[in-house]
């Protein structure tokens, strides 16, 4: 076990280099000079010098790319160009939304897939395992921004039930505003992953079916809902721990379309709008926050994983 | 071998309604953008009398803020949507296969390095460097079909590695080394035809995926530009008008769903079909 840990530790580490030789890389590549944004029409060009200076970006590449690996290990990932805040700061300050979308999608999603999943895998090719894999076909097929627009037409626009967009009605401080606010995008995310899970829940339900454990169980007498919910349930679970880990990704950026429409103020809305501003250091921040999110997701994934199935770590 | 997998493929989306209808879908589709210029109405005419006006006889499916025909702007949409679609999956597919024959068949440090690469692409958030790279490039169709090509290509290689792997291990493929083929005779002779089930299976999923990037994009508003229109863009002007007008969104959104479903059942029957113990699992 402790080798497994150590030697995806080890792989992890070069993949982390690369990838932020690639996020410096992108910002190098931008078009536009980042000093401009310091830059006001009656500078003189000494002055600029100067500013060009003090940010560093005189020096040759390979320097300017270690200063800002040392600036990263402070915690420091630079400042919008836009309102010159620290990028760091802003990230953190909208992480607990995504976060809180997420969390409350994907495990929305869990909840109804794994019964959908086993039901799916038990009665394969009868009519409930047609309807649900109709439903999962839909669900990784509907762009989840028509999907969204639909819902809020239908919930708040026809309906007036729900509020149309944001996190918050102005002026209410209540938690149950914020619930109201979530409904809507936590539903159509967890459409997104539904489709996903069910189909992967499905799959290893058929085969764990075919199992010597569930013949031995039906042979002790046990019931069909007996089986499947208490004995083959804990297997199909093993699989999933790995899909959370690939979900993990989408807990900073997946979410960039749905916080859109929604105008829901987290990570994905945030990169949004840094686009738009051309605000690279906040793009790249975004960039490096979310890849160290899925590497780190399914290192974890992988890890527990192996203290579910001990037979991991022979076989690889 | 391979003959009996493309009928066995062939059977197999015979059998199906839903592949049935998933081609007819299409075809319908496909028609309508190649002759989408047999539409009586032009799809960028303003008419400043005919606004939002619901489907009748005469507009199909209503007009839109600026009194232009829907149903003309649908079929020109598709067009775009599905030119890029069926562009961008050619690039994926060519990069795909290309990298995953390359790295399963030489195997060492070429397979070392390709996959290192594959892994970092996959580490950082695709959609949001497509956002990126769209606003450094100006959007126009050749740029778009670039962007989501280039950063779509990494599953299909990684499978058509495993894929080249497994054949490499086959005895024709042995001999054919042992006999002192060279490298680039032996993928193209003896690997190739083995592959292309699986590579048509990943086009078809590519296609699917292709537009709905596509439309991703174009929704945000970073996709093809005005006046031209995908079946994104028309859904992200729709926005503003929900209220007043939801048969707006209702039809763009619609053909995406259809056409992205019919792309992914075509690709699920078609794996079946070709790997008839894989996909029955």
């Amino acid at each position: 076990m402790r080798q497994l840990i150590a030697r995806r530790l080890l792989q992890t580490i070069p993949l982390l280099l690369f990838v932020s030789i690639a996020c410096f890389a992108l910002i190098k590549l931008a078009p536009g000079d980042p000093v401009l944004s310091f830059v006001t029409p009656n500078m003189h060009p000494e002055d600029i010098e100067r500013i060009r200076h003090n940010l560093g970006l005189d020096k040759p590449a390979y320097i300017q790319y270690l200063l800002w690996v040392k600036e990263l290990f402070q915690g420091n990932l630079g400042y919008s160009l836009v309102n010159h805040q620290p990028v760091m700061d802003q990230i953190l300050d909208r992480l607990p939304a995504t976060a809180g979308l997420m969390g409350c999608a994907i495990a929305l999603a869990v909840l109804i897939a794994i019964p959908l999943g086993l039901t799916a895998g038990a009665n394969r090719d009868r009519w409930q395992d047609r309807i649900i894999n109709l439903i999962s076909y839909v669900g990784i097929s509907v762009p989840l921004f028509y999907l969204a627009i639909l819902l809020i037409y239908l919930f708040a626009i026809d309906l007036h039930w729900l509020p149309i967009m944001g996190m918050r009605t102005i002026g209410v401080h209540s938690a149950w505003d914020v619930i109201k606010h979530g409904i809507l995008p936590c539903t159509v995310l967890a459409f997104g992953f539904l489709s996903v899970y069910v189909r992967y829940i499905r799959s290893s339900t058929i085969g764990q079916l075919k199992e010597d454990y569930v013949q031995i169980q039906y042979a002790f007498g046990a019931t069909r809902r007996q089986v499947l919910f208490r004995h083959v349930m804990k297997h199909v679970l093993l699989p999933v721990i790995t899909l959370l880990g690939m979900s993990m990704a989408d807990l900073v950026t997946g979410a960039i379309v749905t916080e859109t429409v929604f105008s829901w103020p987290g990570i994905g809305s945030l990169g949004m709008t840094a686009v738009k501003g051309m605000d690279y250091p906040v793009i790249m921040g975004i960039t490096l926050f979310s890849a160290l999110f899925l590497i780190i997701g399914n290192l974890l994934a992988d890890i527990l994983y192996g203290f579910a199935d001990p037979r991991i770590k022979s076989t690889r | 071998m391979n003959r009996t997998k493309w009928r066995n493929a062939g059977l197999e989306l015979a059998r199906s309604k839903m592949g049935i209808a998933a081609i007819a879908i299409l075809v319908i589709f496909i028609l309508g953008a190649i002759f989408a210029f047999l539409s009586p109405h032009d799809p960028n005419a303003l008419d400043a009398l005919q606004r939002l006006k619901s489907p009748s006889s005469e507009h199909w499916f209503g007009t839109d803020d600026y009194g232009r025909d829907y149903f003309a702007r649908a079929l020109y949409g598709g067009r775009v949507s599905l030119m890029v679609g069926f562009s961008a999956m050619i690039l994926a597919t060519t990069i795909g296969t290309v990298v995953g024959v390359v790295s399963g068949y030489f195997g060492g440090w070429i397979d070392n390095l390709l996959m290192r690469l594959l892994e970092v692409i996959l580490s950082i958030p695709t959609f949001l460097v497509m956002l990126l790279l769209s606003v450094f490039l100006k959007p126009n169709l050749t740029s778009i079909v670039l962007i989501i090509g280039l950063l779509m290509w990494m599953n299909l290689a990684r499978i058509i590695r495993a894929e080249t792997m497994t054949i490499l291990e086959r005895e024709y493929v042995l001999y054919a080394k042992a006999s002192g083929q060279n490298h680039w005779g032996i993928i193209f002779r003896h690997i190739f035809p083995s592959l292309v089930p699986v590579i048509i299976v990943g086009a078809t999923n590519n296609v699917a995926s292709a537009i709905m990037m596509e439309s991703s994009l174009s929704f945000l508003g970073f996709g093809v530009q005005a006046p031209n229109a995908t079946w994104g863009s028309m859904l992200n002007n729709a926005q503003g008008y929900i209220a007043q007008a939801p048969y707006l969104a209702l039809f763009p959104g619609l053909f995406i769903l259809l056409t992205v479903l019919s792309f992914n059942i075509l690709g699920d029957i078609l794996r079946v079909g070709f790997e008839p113990k894989l996909g029955k699992r």
